[in-house]
């Protein structure tokens, strides 16, 4: 085990469930899900309870992160972006503190699996959708024909604008999950050049520093990505939720 | 002190009634010239943000990646179901693949900013331009 770095990702069983031959086993995974939401949700609640004018210091996280999202949500899709708001607030609260979570030794990273990370990017691309429509009717499909195009080139460009659309979804989420997974293999693999070249003895654990120093610096880079990749998720929903208010003009 | 001093009577040539007046009245000039100096800052910080994530390496490289490859793969999906149901292997294929990579191109091109966004084709042509020579 202790050399292998897929390993970290394995799910396993905690309580076996089975409904009408679906598996729906409360698993790690499962855990670590209710894990972070019932943290994020905790620590804005506690730290919001007696508010005060001055804010101490952790009302002050709380009141910077919700003034961060704000912003950007306004920045991203005009105010009228802020209905949206307590939806980008999770799902950037979520997808941050499982990725923090993640860089505890021995806990399970929520977001390392694509099928977490789709299941997000397809919430966040079908509300879109169903807003767009409910919004602007059949309106919402100017998004896909761009102006001032040939008459001959536009089956083509649209059906392009279609697939790039549909596109979406996946590159969001595997942005966020090979993020994720390659940062933690990585970490992972040498981590246990450590451990091999410091079982071979004086020259060993004289050549263990360089990948130690790796180590040290790789950490400090996944807590980095652990934020980057949150904040570049909120962003892009952001952006998405702008097509569905604003579809091409 | 001195130097303080110095300063805040030079910004008032008439006011004899010495440091006070002299200090408080620089401290407002200050706080004019900070409050110009942040809105300022704050006008131009919103478009340098998008550009701050994109210009760590490793962000970028995963990023453009997962572009090209969900527009290819997407195209493959949508060609595979057309040749199912229709029946018209492999032409559908085929054709999904190329419509895929064009799709995943233009998405690489946009995530970098060398093409305008679908909604904002018309209108905001300058600040993308601006970005594309930023990079």
């Amino acid at each position: 085990m202790a050399n292998d770095p897929i390993h970290q990702f394995q799910i396993s069983k905690l309580v076996p469930i089975e409904i009408g031959g679906l598996d729906l086993s409360f698993t790690n995974s499962s855990l670590f899900m209710v894990v972070t939401v019932a943290a994020a949700a905790g620590f804005l609640f506690l730290t919001t309870a007696n508010r005060g004018l001055v804010p101490s210091r952790l009302q002050s996280i709380s009141e910077m992160s919700y003034e961060f999202v704000a912003s950007m949500l306004r920045d991203g899709a005009g105010s009228q972006g802020m209905r949206f708001f307590p939806m980008v607030f999770s799902l950037f609260m979520f997808v941050l503190v499982a990725n923090l979570f993640g860089m505890f030794p021995y806990f399970f990273t929520v977001t390392s699996h694509l099928i977490v990370t789709f299941a997000l990017a397809m919430l966040v691309i079908g509300t879109v959708v169903v807003y767009g429509f409910w919004k602007h009717g059949l309106h919402f499909l100017n998004l896909f024909v761009p102006s001032g195009v040939p008459g001959i080139l536009m089956p083509l460009v649209v059906m392009i604008e279609v697939i790039s659309f549909l596109s979406r979804p996946i590159s969001l989420s595997v942005r966020l999950f090979a993020n994720m997974l390659a940062g933690h293999i990585t970490l992972k693999v040498f981590a246990g050049f450590v451990a091999a070249l410091g079982s071979m003895g004086a020259l060993g654990i004289g050549g263990a520093i360089l990948p130690l120093v790796m180590v040290v610096a790789l950490t400090g880079l996944e807590f980095l990505v652990a934020f980057l990749q949150a904040y570049v998720f909120a962003v892009l929903t952001c952006m998405y939720l702008n097509d569905a208010l604003h579809p091409g003009h | 002190m001195d130097e303080k001093r110095g300063s805040g009577g030079s910004d008032i040539p008439g006011s004899s009634d010495g440091t006070e007046a002299g200090r408080s009245e620089s401290l407002d000039a200050r706080r004019k010239r900070l409050d110009a100096e942040l809105s300022v800052r704050r006008k131009v910080e919103p478009e340098g943000g998008s550009n701050r994530e994109a210009s760590k390496g490793y962000a970028l490289a995963v990023k453009l990646s997962s572009e090209f490859i969900a527009g290819v793969v997407v195209g493959v999906v949508l060609g595979y179901l057309f040749d199912r149901f229709l029946g018209t292997s492999p032409w559908g294929l085929i054709v999904f693949l190329l419509l895929g990579f064009c799709a995943g191109v233009l998405n690489v091109l946009r995530s970098t900013g060398a093409v305008a966004l679908p909604n904002q084709a018309s209108g905001n042509q300058a600040v993308t331009r601006r970005e594309d020579d930023g990079k």
